[in-house]
């Protein structure tokens, strides 16, 4: 059976007490709001993506629970580097992970740390707060004026 | 009151999940369903199952007599003058939207004011924006202090000749807190403005007398009231229920139709539009004569005694605050803990087998006014036990060592 510490690894506690790149940017040129009408999570993304297209910088800033905050936190660390195509493709991944059979391995390559977040697959009422981030990030590589939800 | 008893008569609660005994402390969201209520529906589909008020056959017969029953026993418990007063509906949350658009539509101008509280569910908030959208009448607030209270002296001051009606609600979802109602009403009254009172949380816990209360409206679901989903109550004055238009239009709420026109039935059937919900409705008659078999007397007891209990293990909890500690309220513990989200929490009791609620509990602005984005909530009911409220603390503990 799943254990508690599946979904709450030492990793996501950590992150969620002193969560990274929290707080606005000095410097931004793409941002976005996701919200999850269900428990009220709130998130807001910016985004410094230079003339190539990889992302320069990036940061978050709302409330919502340990794993929405940790894995916000954990995506804009692996995203610093990454071109905007990149990152889509790891939004593809890890939306594949949070959701796939429980018998198949995460992908370690494309994914790295983010795999830690695979115990969300055993709570299926968790899945869309570690997705919200995701989420709420292709809004903000679109300039989408709307809020990202998780729907 | 013997709990060991009640509990038997819930096959529900017996069960274990994730290998722990089930704790189901989310009572406020809906209560478990007694034997006799699971029966009487099994029996109904079984043996009696057949449309009302229209066939000439045994089973529709016997169908119509048992809908028309619940009726009754449904007026009796709440002591309604009259099998009249009482319109089957959906639930609370139908209740208040057929009072807002038919009573509502026929009586609010621009200009008028509703008067709800802070503490008021989504449902009994909405419906009156929404009228207010189509009317141009204006929605007021009466304001709550820290504890969860309605501020009477803030609720008066509201009170004018504008005020056409108040919608309060009876015992907060969110909070526990029982308002004082009897006041409520007859300064209410004192203006002229009719009073709709939310019953969806209160009615299982609190002995309700429409007449002695005196409200206009009363509004409850059968679903917290260990009765089936699906079916609620209006239990509105009869002159009033004469005077208002028709909510929805279809068959059995019709005494003639012609192209040309249409003569609308007597109440209670003029709100009934379509095949109710007829099993939905004998088994809420049945959960209210199981209510009845215990009393409210013994449940308030019992109720008391175990949310005094689950509160002062919270008091002693390190890290907890409440949200909600009203002098008068009932069987609700909200809190929050340093430190650690609700949904986490919920999460982490769920896998120990104690079932809460996390989240704003369809009351937002409850949230906006303490400054939370959400709460976790244990809700408690006559079959509850202190071994469960125990069940619940050492989940918190769990879950304040898995934070650590």
């Amino acid at each position: 059976m799943f254990d508690l510490r599946d979904l709450y690894q030492q990793v996501i506690v950590d992150h969620n007490k002193r969560p990274r790149n929290f707080g606005k940017l000095a410097d931004f040129n793409h941002q976005a709001d996701g919200y999850n009408p269900l428990c009220g999570d709130k998130l807001h993304i910016y985004l410094k993506v230079d003339d190539a297209g990889v992302i320069e910088d990036v940061s978050f800033e709302g409330e919502g629970c340990a794993i929405s905050v940790a894995s916000a936190s954990l995506m804009t660390d692996a995203l610093k580097g990454k071109t905007m195509q990149e990152s889509e493709e790891i939004f593809g991944h890890f939306q594949h992970m949070a959701t796939s059979e429980l018998d198949e391995a995460p992908d370690e390559e494309v994914l790295g740390k983010l795999t830690v977040l695979a115990g969300v697959r055993e709570f299926p009422s968790r899945i869309k707060c570690a997705t919200l981030c995701w989420h709420t990030l292709h809004a903000a590589l679109q300039d989408s004026p709307e809020a990202a939800k998780t729907e | 009151m013997d709990i060991r008893a009640i509990r038997n008569d819930f096959p529900i609660l017996s069960q274990q999940v994730y290998g722990k005994p089930l704790a189901y402390l989310d009572n406020a969201a809906t209560t478990q369903k007694p034997q006799c209520v699971i029966d009487a529906l099994q029996h109904y589909y079984q043996h009696d199952n057949a449309n009302v008020h229209r066939g000439v056959h045994a089973l529709s017969e016997r169908a119509t007599a048992a809908y028309e029953g619940a009726r009754g026993i449904i007026a009796r418990f709440f002591n309604a003058r009259s099998e009249r007063e009482i319109i089957f509906t959906r639930g609370t949350t139908e209740a208040i939207n057929l009072v807002a658009s038919s009573w509502g539509g026929a009586n609010i101008k621009a200009g008028d004011e509703i008067l709800i509280t802070h503490m008021e569910h989504h449902s009994n908030i909405v419906p009156w924006q929404m009228l207010c959208e189509q009317t141009g009448a204006v929605l007021k607030v009466a304001p709550i202090n820290e504890a969860g209270e309605l501020i009477m002296p803030e609720f008066e001051a509201l009170l004018s000749k504008r005020t056409k009606l108040v919608g309060v609600v009876h015992m907060s979802n969110a909070l526990g807190t029982i308002n004082p109602v009897t006041e409520i009403i007859s300064k209410a009254h004192a203006v002229g403005a009719k009073v709709l009172i939310d019953g969806a949380q209160a009615a299982a816990h609190l002995p309700v007398d429409v007449q002695a209360l005196d409200c206009d409206f009363y509004v409850t679901s059968a679903h917290k009231m260990y009765g089936p989903t699906g079916i609620g109550v209006l239990i509105g004055k009869e002159e009033l229920l004469e005077a208002m238009p028709p909510y929805q239009g279809g068959g059995d709420m019709i005494r003639m139709v012609t192209f040309e026109k249409t003569e609308y039935n007597d109440i209670p059937y003029k709100f009934e539009a379509g095949t109710p919900h007829i099993a939905g409705a004998i088994g809420f008659g049945k959960a209210l004569e199981y209510i009845s078999s215990i009393g409210f007397e013994a449940i308030g007891k019992r109720e008391k005694a175990l949310l005094a209990y689950a509160t002062d293990k919270a008091m002693a909890f390190d890290g907890l605050r409440l949200i909600g500690t009203a002098s008068d309220k009932a069987c609700v513990l909200s809190f929050v803990l340093d430190g650690i989200h609700p949904h986490d929490l919920g999460t982490i009791v769920d896998r120990e087998g104690v079932a809460i609620r996390a989240g704003h509990h369809c009351a937002m602005p409850v949230m906006q006014f303490y400054k939370v984005p959400a709460t976790a909530r244990a809700s408690f009911s006559i079959y509850n036990t202190e071994t469960e409220v125990d069940a619940l603390f050492a989940a918190l503990k769990k879950a304040q060592e898995i934070f650590g």
